[in-house]
């Protein structure tokens, strides 16, 4: 069976995303690596962004709120680990559920 | 291409062998095949399989250290890592040499030491194989990703978490009858969707728990092979193929693309299809990668490959016997041992020498290992 190439952007166009998206799948790590251990549980997901493509990344700020495929979720900063007490800080994007309006 | 036979097979129980070291685990798996094979043919070549020598035992390089510790000293050595499926990659690289010409006869030794390493440590040495720049770093592991299909499977095509349940009820049914299998334990029906979350949905009854072990085989060209030993097994089929590494990368995480296309290039080459085979051994890390399998080679539609659990179809008197020494789940999961493992359980089958875990009449044989979650597949396909 042959294989087909397709082209592959090394030099891709920078895009900004919107930030906002939707949970595509959700499941809550019981059982974390290493440099993860003080957030744990946490929950990680698929995130599907408005913008088409499908991210991984840790859904916070959930509290006891449940949480569903389909919920509205937007991109925030956060802390995602650190390399020991002196080490460095990792920083990255997280999703948190979009808050409804009072 | 010549045609290529397995004339020997060896293996060691899959357990915790905190006393016994990687070499020697790799060396007894060793000595075990080329006894096998009554020794009929020198190795010219070692190919090892192994995932986490480097994060785990602090030792790569264990082409030579294999080499040397099975007694063939001298002979060209080397190890292939390929994540999980590593195992698959040997016996693939043994396969390519032999069929070349290149070599006449070489040994094939997958071997792992998973349990030296407890806790967030051992999560953390084994999520070198996850994409590290996109999924790693957000915290993932493999059973959170395999959960992430899960759940998104059971929403899309409404199955429930304890229709998953036979697949593991099965593997630990055969593998309570296999002698080297990790957990002889039989399990209960409606215990697994009971059972403590790794990662919902993902069960501690459905990821299969890494093991320390060996497997190992003896590989020689087909024309000489029946004069060397009694019931040579044939590798008709060998094939690979591949997917994104990272699972949010995929164009549908519901479909494991290169499951399907190592099993159709595989069994295109031996001219058979999947309906021919006799015994299956897929990588049944997690229930939805054996689910998931089987519906990329055509076992099953979209979204009903638990039905083939559910309708008892997978059992070793099954019309697709599944994991018939235990698999992953019940035998263990001897990480980069694994696809060896899978090869010697097939063979033993073929050989009609599967004792208490024989399939009846098997004549062919599919054996499927794979890497993550379906980023490198490799199948063979056996013949007896």
């Amino acid at each position: 069976m042959a294989n087909t190439r397709k082209e592959v952007e090394v030099q891709a166009e920078r895009f900004a995303f919107s930030g906002r998206g939707e949970v595509y799948s959700f499941t809550t790590v019981q059982e974390p690596p290493a440099g993860y251990e003080d957030q744990s549980p946490y929950v990680i997901g698929l995130i599907r962004l408005e913008d088409g493509p499908l991210v991984t990344a840790q859904i916070t700020d959930l509290d006891d709120q449940p949480l569903a495929i389909g919920d509205r979720v937007e991109m925030v900063t956060r802390k995602l680990t650190s390399e020991g007490e002196r080490g460095m800080i990792v920083y990255g994007y997280k999703f948190r559920k979009v808050l409804q309006r009072a | 291409m010549r045609d290529v036979a397995i004339i020997g097979i060896g293996q060691t129980p899959v357990g915790e062998h905190w006393d016994t070291d990687l070499r020697t685990l790799a060396a007894d798996a060793a000595r075990a095949a080329l006894d096998d094979s009554g020794n009929a043919a020198v190795p010219q070549a070692v190919y090892v399989g192994n995932t986490y020598g480097a994060s785990i035992s602090s030792q790569a390089q264990l082409g030579a250290l294999v080499a040397d510790y099975a007694g063939l000293r001298g002979a060209e050595a080397f190890a292939l890592e390929a994540g999980e499926a590593s195992g698959a990659a040997a016996v693939r690289a043994a396969y390519l040499a032999v069929a070349s010409g290149a070599i006449d006869t070489a040994l094939v030794v997958g071997v792992e030491k998973a349990t030296d390493m407890v806790g967030t440590a051992k999560v953390a040495a084994r999520n070198v194989t996850l994409d590290a720049d996109y999924e790693a770093v957000h915290g993932a592991t493999l059973p959170a990703l395999a959960a992430l299909i899960m759940r998104r499977y059971m929403y899309e095509f409404g199955a429930e978490l304890g229709n998953f349940e036979n697949f593991s009820i099965n593997a630990h049914a055969n593998g309570s009858l296999n002698s080297n299998a990790m957990y002889r334990n039989k399990l209960k029906p409606g215990g697994f969707a009971r059972a403590p979350m790794i990662a919902d949905p993902v069960t501690l009854f459905d990821g299969a728990p890494d093991g320390d072990g060996a497997a190992a085989l003896v590989i020689t060209a087909g024309q000489n092979a029946a004069d060397l030993v009694p019931h040579p097994v044939y590798i008709t089929g060998s094939a690979g193929a591949s997917d994104t590494l990272g699972l949010a990368e995929r164009e549908d995480i519901l479909s494991l693309s290169a499951a399907g296309l190592s099993a159709s290039r595989a069994l295109a080459q031996a001219g058979l299809t999947v309906q021919d085979i006799d015994v299956f051994e897929l990588h049944d890390a997690f229930t939805i990668l054996t689910a998931l399998a089987l519906e990329a080679m055509g076992l099953a539609e979209r979204g009903t490959g638990w039905q083939l659990a559910r309708d008892n179809r997978i059992g070793l008197a099954g019309d697709v016997p599944l994991s018939t020494f235990g698999g992953l789940k019940s035998r263990g999961n001897p990480v980069g041992a694994t696809g060896v493992y899978q090869a010697v359980e097939a063979v033993l089958q073929l050989r009609g020498a599967a004792g208490a875990n024989q399939v009846a009449n098997a004549q062919t044989a599919l054996v499927q290992n794979m890497g993550g979650l379906g980023s490198t597949v490799i199948t063979h396909v056996l013949k007896g």
